[in-house]
């Protein structure tokens, strides 16, 4: 094989690396918030165990791309393609991590019945969720106007995170005994609404990837 | 999606943040430097073979300028027409400009010798005179009637000195030069080309033929000269262009396809054969 075409090969097995990393992330995300709308400690548990596999899995991302950097020594877009990778792997390993806070929740939490209704939270997580594996998706197949259109969703999320926060804060006022609850459903709100932000990360990955310039796509 | 989030679309503009490439490129930009070499509208030719087509660049003074290609794109041409080398090939034929310091070497009043003495060169294959140490270095200075003992061994020191190899043979500058290595010859071979005390140095792959520590010292070397003179480098090896350059010209089938500042080069170059070079997609 061509130095070339073995440079690009490693880079299709570093990508394909990048989209395992990110199902296993999202699916710990959905799950772990599965776990807690139903009160599954047990599941929960497994999120927290399952975490290594993807701290491992972005580790063996990093080794790879140091690899490649210091046997090929790439220079212009090859180069930024795998600073983004690098990148796009830390965020999507945070979302494990997210995942993981969400679940130390649910269990802190425990069997306690939820004293609000979650609906909206629900429906902010599945809105994230889908907004994640859109801009995955989008990334690997380098579609910057798809990944703006993602990106753009973000707006929506903030203020979704915004009217749960504002609903917590008057709920504590009139039920102060359910403080504690009321701040771990306003920690998962919060955690929730940085996966979203890191799903922007990756679409502005893209651009820079593409364009060689830093787009702020948070405004 | 679209439907899920059921929002109108935001067509704002996204909003570029400055890169650091562009913001070096401004504060660059802010002192203008002055030309060394302007080169207007040249093409030269091989007989029928048109070697060089209509080069334009314009080099500054006490910059670093690469000059990368494949090979046979005209890179060492282009090179040795700014000493007036390349008229030593007798089929040369050249015309347009090249103006050194605001005139034209190719004038036919222009004095070569004149010329070469203010642009010295460097190249590929260390080529010491099979003299000693210290003849090699007094070489030109006695062609330039320099005869005075005490002013040539201070210019032997000052040249070994300024090509940072003067503590390696300063015991044994009357020893012949063919014993030293390859790395140490290269570096002779640069401290008798700051003899004659010249204003650019010309470099034609000067580390092609060296190992990899004797290339860095060359590298180094590169860097503390350019504080005092202009060098031009015609390099094979992308990563020294990187390295060491200021500028970078990309030459491709005797043309200029691209020359800005080595980091704009090296990171996001404006034409996509420039890319595909560097990128080591052809060459």
């Amino acid at each position: 094989m061509a130095a070339r075409e073995r440079f690009d090969h490693e880079i299709g097995a570093i990508q394909s690396e990048l989209l395992r990393l990110s199902n296993l992330s999202i699916n710990a995300l959905e799950t772990s918030f599965n776990a807690f709308i139903n009160k599954d400690l047990e599941k929960g548990r497994e999120i927290i165990e399952q975490d290594a596999v993807i701290n491992r899995l972005e580790e063996e991302i990093n080794d790879r791309v140091i690899l490649v950097m210091t046997r090929q020594q790439p220079v212009a877009k090859d180069l930024r393609r795998l600073v983004v990778l690098l990148k796009a792997a830390a965020d999507m390993e945070r979302v494990g991590d997210y995942a993981v806070n969400i679940a130390k929740e649910t269990i802190r939490i425990g069997n306690e019945r939820f004293i609000t209704s979650v609906e909206l939270l629900e429906d902010m997580c599945y809105k994230t969720t889908e907004m994640l594996r859109e801009v995955v998706q989008a990334f690997v197949d380098e579609n910057t106007s798809k990944a703006k259109e993602i990106a753009e969703y973000d707006d929506q999320i903030d203020e979704m995170y915004g009217n749960i926060i504002s609903h917590l804060m008057r709920l504590s006022a009139v039920a102060p005994e359910s403080i504690a609850q009321i701040t771990y459903l306003s920690f998962i709100c919060r955690y929730i609404e940085r996966c979203a932000d890191l799903a922007t990360n990756i679409a502005e990955y893209l651009f820079y990837l593409k364009k060689g310039q830093r787009y702020d796509l948070n405004q | 999606m679209v439907e899920l989030m059921n929002k109108t679309n935001n067509k704002e503009t996204v909003k570029i943040i400055k890169t650091p490439t562009q913001l070096v490129g401004e504060t660059t930009q802010a002192v203008e430097k002055n030309s060394v070499f302007n080169t207007k509208n040249f093409n030269l030719w091989y007989g029928d073979h048109h070697a060089l087509k209509d080069i334009n660049l314009d080099i500054k003074e006490n910059d670093v300028t690469a000059i990368i290609g494949p090979s046979g794109c005209g890179k060492s041409t282009y090179i040795k027409a700014l000493n007036r080398m390349v008229e030593l090939v007798p089929i040369v034929k050249t015309n347009g400009e090249i103006n050194y310091r605001g005139r034209n070497i190719l004038e036919a009043s222009y004095e070569v010798e004149e010329l070469r003495t203010r642009v010295g060169m460097v190249f590929q294959k260390p080529n010491p005179f099979p003299k000693s140490i210290y003849d090699n270095i007094a070489y030109g200075p006695r062609i330039h009637g320099i005869k005075n003992k005490k002013i040539l061994d201070e210019i032997v020191e000052k040249s070994l000195r300024g090509a940072a190899i003067w503590d390696e043979v300063k015991d044994r500058l009357h020893q012949n030069a063919y014993g030293l290595s390859g790395g140490q010859q290269q570096r002779i071979c640069i401290a008798r080309c700051l003899a004659i005390e010249p204003d650019v140095i010309l470099m034609d792959e000067p580390t092609s033929a060296l190992d990899p520590i004797s290339t860095l010292k060359v590298e180094e070397l590169v860097q503390e000269l350019k504080d005092n003179y202009s060098i031009i480098i015609v390099t094979h090896n992308m990563q020294q262009a990187a390295r060491i350059s200021d500028k970078t010209a990309f030459f491709l089938n005797g043309e200029v396809v691209e020359f800005d500042q080595t980091d704009k080069i090296f990171s996001t170059p404006k034409d996509q054969r420039t890319e595909d070079y560097i990128s080591g997609r052809f060459g």
